[in-house]
């Protein structure tokens, strides 16, 4: 069954169109990476879906709910987490809080005191460093530390999707190698649908899934990421040789 | 020595606490509020009854401390979301500049509002007359009043502190306050963390209301304008967006003037406010980014 449908996706910046007309459906469980060069859309397609910046065209449709045009709180409530790019810990918070925030929008639910704290220690089995630091200012923490604590932050909402906005931004490979070990790990364990922009194609080649290159607000290519691949119309869709 | 001690932080605490309704609603959605100081004397008129004599005729004045001053506070509170409801929501994506703007034009509709009810004619009123009482600390005699006053500030500043920290509301405050489109991914209500500042700030500004209309014993339609400026300043100074910074900045600024007030030549001294701003100038010369920097100053969408 599809989670999450867009259908003909428009996003403008003013004049600038970032995306134009993308349309498609992403089933459930899925991994999916969107990859394409600097300024292809690809965050601007994220953020539309999360709605932080409207789609100015077009329709989202989540788990079954039309969720164009609704704030961005109401489409994570609805199980859509979306990890921004730059990895917005809240600096000032310690890691603890920060795991904390997105907890509240099920604070009605009966259990949830006991349901959370259950949630807590499962991100802090996942990375033993965040419990390590739980009381210490997020701000503090190292890059790779902070991608930790993002996803783990997304996991306490208890999403149906992920969404990542380059997770390797910043990062030592081998960091982001660790990142990535863990994410796998989690969608496995707990039937996440993950939807992950990367500017490279080489980690969804590694990691496998499918994979969806974006050049000039469009999707160019889909398929199966292992084998798309590096074939040549990747290569050319980062460096522009083929002909118009 | 003493006296002048009690007297900073009595001003400073007046200070303090408008600063701490300005940052707190800087700090969810970037708006300076010029409004404040009009939900401050309006605070203090929904006592009186409209009249134009110079003795206000107090009707809910006559209330026992007790239920006058949760009274006050939730009168503040009420307005204060109300100008959110009713006008700063609709400027929710607009530039700070309008925002400030639109926060300025309604600070003035408010204020002809009390001036069309109140006239612009000050009122003397007696607030807790029992306050006025002087008692004795280590051989100095001061006004009960001052020192319920630092009393009071030192418990709203302690609660506030402890709300912000210890309760989930006080969690998705500050997040929102850091990176207000961040904590909306995930989940935070904007309206409700928006509305709750604007009660905060309100309630606040209810607080000074009732902590300078004892004070002075009189009561004007200006009389929030010349504490917000103050304010406005502590805020700044302290680094927009920082409560703690806010808090600091109004308690220096209180102890400034009482301290030039002191010290200056008595040919200076209706000069005073002149070396504050001073003095003001001085320090953002030297930092800009004010005394305790703000986190997350970053742009939101």
């Amino acid at each position: 069954m599809s989670l999450l449908v867009l259908a003909n996706i428009e996003v403008r910046y003013g004049r600038l169109t970032a995306v134009r007309g993308v349309s498609l459906s992403i089933k459930d469980g899925d991994t999916v990476f969107i990859t394409g060069p600097n300024g292809a859309g690809k965050s601007s397609l994220l953020r539309a879906i999360a709605g932080v910046t409207p789609a100015s065209c077009g329709t989202i449709d989540f788990d079954g709910y039309n969720i164009t045009g609704k704030a961005p709180e109401d489409i994570a409530r609805l199980g859509f987490s979306m990890v921004p790019e730059g990895r917005d810990v809240f600096g000032s918070l310690t890691v603890e809080e920060n795991l904390m925030v997105g907890t509240g929008m099920k604070a009605r639910d009966r259990g949830w005191k006991a349901k959370t704290a259950e949630d807590l220690e499962a991100v802090y089995q996942t990375f033993p460093i965040l419990k390590e630091r739980r009381h210490g200012q997020a701000g503090l923490l190292s890059g790779g530390q902070q991608q930790m604590l993002v996803i783990g932050r997304a996991l306490m909402t208890n999403p149906r999707l992920i969404a990542i906005d380059e997770p390797s931004l910043g990062l030592a490979p081998n960091i982001t190698d660790q990142v990535y070990e863990r994410l796998i790990a989690l969608q496995s364990l707990k039937a996440l649908t993950l939807l992950i922009v990367e500017q490279s194609s080489t980690r969804a080649t590694l990691v496998g899934g499918r994979m969806l290159l974006m050049r000039g607000g469009q999707i160019v290519l889909d398929g199966n990421a292992r084998e798309v691949g590096n074939s040549a119309a990747v290569q050319a869709a980062y460096f522009g040789y083929e002909d118009h | 020595m003493l006296q002048i001690v009690f007297d900073s932080l009595s001003l400073g605490s007046l200070y303090a606490l408008g600063a701490l309704g300005i940052a707190l609603i800087f700090g969810v959605m970037r708006l300076v509020n010029f409004a404040h100081g009009d939900v401050i004397a309006f605070s203090i008129f929904a006592l009186l009854w409209p009249s134009t004599d110079a003795l206000a005729i107090v009707f809910a004045g006559q209330l026992p401390w007790y239920l006058l001053i949760p009274f006050v506070l939730l009168i503040g509170a009420g307005l204060s979301v109300l100008c959110e409801i009713v006008v700063f929501r609709r400027f929710r994506r607009a530039s700070p500049a309008t925002m400030m703007i639109a926060s300025f034009a309604l600070g003035f509709v408010i204020r002809y509002f009390l001036l069309m009810l109140f006239t612009s004619r000050p009122k003397s009123i007696s607030l807790l007359p029992m306050l006025s009482q002087p008692v004795e600390i280590f051989g100095a005699r001061l006004p009960l009043l001052q020192l319920i006053t630092i009393i009071a500030t030192v418990i709203i500043l302690v609660g506030l502190t402890l709300f912000l920290r210890r309760t989930r509301f006080g969690l998705e405050m500050r997040a929102a306050a850091e990176n207000f489109s961040m904590a909306r991914m995930l989940g935070v209500r904007a309206n409700r963390v928006i509305m709750g500042a604007f009660a905060l700030s309100g309630a606040l500004a209810g607080a000074i209301a009732m902590i300078f209309g004892s004070q002075t014993g009189t009561v004007d339609i200006q009389m929030g304008a010349s504490i917000m400026l103050m304010a406005f300043i502590a805020t700044v100074i302290g680094g927009l967006g920082s409560l703690a910074g806010a808090v600091l900045a109004g308690f220096l600024l209180g102890a400034a003037s009482v301290i030039m007030q002191v010290v200056l030549p008595v040919d200076a001294r209706p000069f005073r406010d002149a070396f504050v701003y001073g003095a003001v100038i001085l320090v953002l010369l030297f930092r800009p980014q004010g005394l305790i920097a703000a986190r997350g100053t970053k742009e939101r969408v």
